[in-house]
């Protein structure tokens, strides 16, 4: 069936399904969103107000038998940052909305009396319901409650208590083949959601099928794709030990940010490490593999049992346990694994809310290390709204406001997450100058300064990293364009198989003839797009740098500061 | 002399996370990771005293060299 574009307007209560406007035809995920934002947002407007679009969109190859092609973007002006957001998560719904004819759902308005409503989305349209049995109730219960309702394998996209709250951290949840939950995490998405009173979307394709325009040439190209995906050694090492499996390998380098990014290794990150999570997961009767989407050849998610070998939570991730642990100082993996539950279930970003906690604990309000204390005010304070709560579920820079702190590891009010930049220097030109603030996923510079993948670029040293950290963001932007998962990229630099083999997956969805130089084009759009928005909705070229305590405080072990001058940031843009 | 030896990932598996080794001077990295019945192509990352190294490199008196197979994440 054709592709479509779903509007919702929340304002007067009505919807339309519309034909795909050349300009966008060619667009998806990241870049539909971008373009799509860009067109019909004010980039002055509130985030929270009636001006704001939620822009939801699968990727190009999303819904079809390619391999890691479910994951899903959704894009917004950020109430946490005020820049153009995109963020994407696996789960099944990218793969329904595909499958259903979207292309992408825009919503747009705010509703004018105080009631929730959910959103019914089929291949025919979008139906508005008024909801109340789950207004007010966490992820869980929604993803429980809706299975009760309906036989059918819908698809949902959930937010829970940080939303309705509209909270700068509020996330969005997409469910996940299991009743479990991957989440659209940064930017205070979900709080848009809840500005426009949507509790809950759900998707529904019926039959609907992603047409291929050559079904041979897009298996040909799939076998190779997938193939090089998984025999990639980081490919099994995700596999084994989750994402988790950096804790060690990042403490030894001495960028692993402790104790509120005061030193760059943790005492306790055996303890919190990956080889510790697997062997535990093994001991309970946990699962050490575990895919997000139908057809994830990686498998890097997990299910993590308590010490009764009931399932804690899933989808336990690096940037979590890194944040909650050493940034926190909980060296306790089960506490961790708590306050990670908690948090999908409130519907709030784990980095931005774990960073939150390590700047509260810098100002006293709960003391490093107590893991059951951020566990208590998640539940006490944070799902219940009260003045704390609100404080530390707006992010860390909330937090540094209202507690008068000077060390508050942000870039455009969004929180830094787990590679402390002046010790791995590439990664704080991503954070200075990604277009969504603070955000390790725009240029994964991990990959080069750490791990030795896609070469090697020394982390401690200003060499090379600007233009590394330029063509990092530039394929990032292009692959989030696809569906496909970030964790390609591991394969696609090393592998000379790889690109070309997703290149063809397009060509052959679409009839296309594209090439390696028009996908670097559409990585380069999309970052001058979003740039362009937030040039419009007030910000400047000072923006684009660190906090200042990250140029003055020297990190142990290698007691080294970020040292790039601004001239030497905004090269970046050079392109 | 004396240096310390720290395996990651797999590389634990019937081998060790942390020991004391006692090597001869001019001993290479390389030869630590034959030593330790580690196949070098699966090496991924090496690091002495916590800064990125090569099998060339020759350790000295109470040097930290950690070894970590071809991991990745994010």
């Amino acid at each position: 069936m054709a592709d479509k574009i779903f509007r919702v307007n929340m304002t007067n209560l009505t919807t339309s399904v519309e034909a795909v406007p050349a300009a966008w035809a060619g667009h998806g995920g990241r870049g539909l969103t971008s373009t799509i934002v860009a067109a019909e947002v004010e980039p002055t407007c509130h985030p929270l107000g009636s001006k704001n679009k939620l822009v939801i969109a699968p990727g190009l190859l999303s819904g079809t038998m390619a391999a890691n092609s479910g994951r899903l973007s959704i894009g917004a002006k950020s109430p946490l940052t005020g820049t153009i957001k995109e963020a994407n998560a696996g789960g099944t719904a990218a793969q329904l909305l595909a499958r259903a004819g979207c292309k992408a759902l825009i919503i747009e308005g705010l509703p004018k009396e105080d009631k929730w409503y959910s959103l019914a989305l089929t291949p025919e349209g979008v139906t508005i319901k008024e909801e109340t049995e789950l207004v007010g109730k966490g992820n869980f219960t929604v993803i429980e409650t809706l299975a009760k309702r309906s036989d059918a394998k819908l698809g949902v996209l959930t937010i829970g208590q940080a939303g309705e709250m509209r909270m700068g951290s509020a996330n969005i949840s997409i469910k996940d083949p299991d009743g479990g939950l991957r989440s659209n995490g940064r930017g205070g998405l979900g709080a848009v959601m809840g500005s426009k009173k949507i509790k809950f979307i759900t998707i529904d394709p019926k039959d609907g099928k992603v047409a291929i325009a050559n079904p041979e040439k897009f298996k040909e190209a799939n076998k190779v794709f997938a193939k090089a995906l998984a025999d990639h050694p980081v490919s099994q090492a995700l596999g084994q030990y989750g994402t988790n499996v950096l804790v060690n390998i990042i403490n030894e380098s001495g960028g692993l940010p402790t104790k509120n990014f005061t030193s760059g290794q943790f005492a306790g990150h055996e303890s919190i490490s990956g080889e510790t999570m697997h062997d535990t997961i093994k001991e309970r009767g946990g699962k050490v593999k575990h895919n997000c989407h139908a057809g994830c050849v990686i498998q890097c998610s997990q299910v993590y049992n308590d010490a009764n070998g009931k399932k804690l939570t899933s989808g336990f991730e690096y940037e979590s346990i890194w944040a909650m642990g050493a940034d926190c100082c909980v060296d306790n993996l089960d506490h961790i694994a708590m306050a990670d539950k908690l948090m999908d279930d409130i519907g709030i970003d784990t980095i931005e809310t774990s960073v939150a906690m390590g700047v509260a604990m810098e100002a006293g309000v709960l003391p490093f290390g107590d893991g059951l204390g951020v566990c208590r005010i998640l539940q006490d304070e944070i799902a219940k709204g009260t003045g704390l709560g609100r404080i530390i579920g707006n992010g860390a820079g909330s937090v540094g406001r209202a507690y008068g702190i000077t060390r508050v590891p942000v870039v455009k009010n969004q929180a830094i997450p787990a590679y402390d930049p002046r010790a791995i220097k590439g990664i704080g030109i991503t954070y200075a100058t990604s277009t969504q603030g603070a955000d390790h996923t725009m240029g994964y510079t991990i990959a080069t300064n750490i791990l030795g993948v896609g070469g090697k670029v020394d982390p401690l040293t200003k060499v090379g990293q600007v233009e590394l950290s330029r063509n990092l963001q530039i394929a990032t932007a292009a692959i989030d364009s696809t569906g496909m998962c970030l964790f390609i990229a591991f394969a696609a630099l090393d592998n000379a198989e790889c690109l070309p083999a997703l290149i063809d997956l397009i060509n052959a969805r679409f009839d296309l003839s594209l090439t390696g130089d028009d996908v670097v084009n559409l990585g380069k759009y999309i970052l001058k797009t979003e740039r362009t928005f937030n040039t419009a909705a007030g910000f400047t070229a000072t923006d684009d740098r660190l906090p200042e305590f990250f140029y003055s405080e020297p990190l142990p072990p290698h007691n080294v500061t970020f040292d790039f001058t601004g001239e030497e940031i905004d090269t970046f843009w050079d392109f | 002399m004396q240096i310390t030896v720290k395996l990651f990932a797999y590389f634990r598996e019937n081998r060790f996370k942390i020991e004391m080794w006692e090597i001869g001077e001019g001993t290479t990295v390389g030869e630590i990771v034959d030593k330790l019945n580690i196949n070098r192509e699966e090496v991924g990352v090496l690091m002495l005293n916590s800064r990125h190294t090569e099998f060339t490199v020759k350790p000295a008196s109470d040097d930290v060299l950690a070894i970590f197979p071809v991991i990745g994440g994010g």
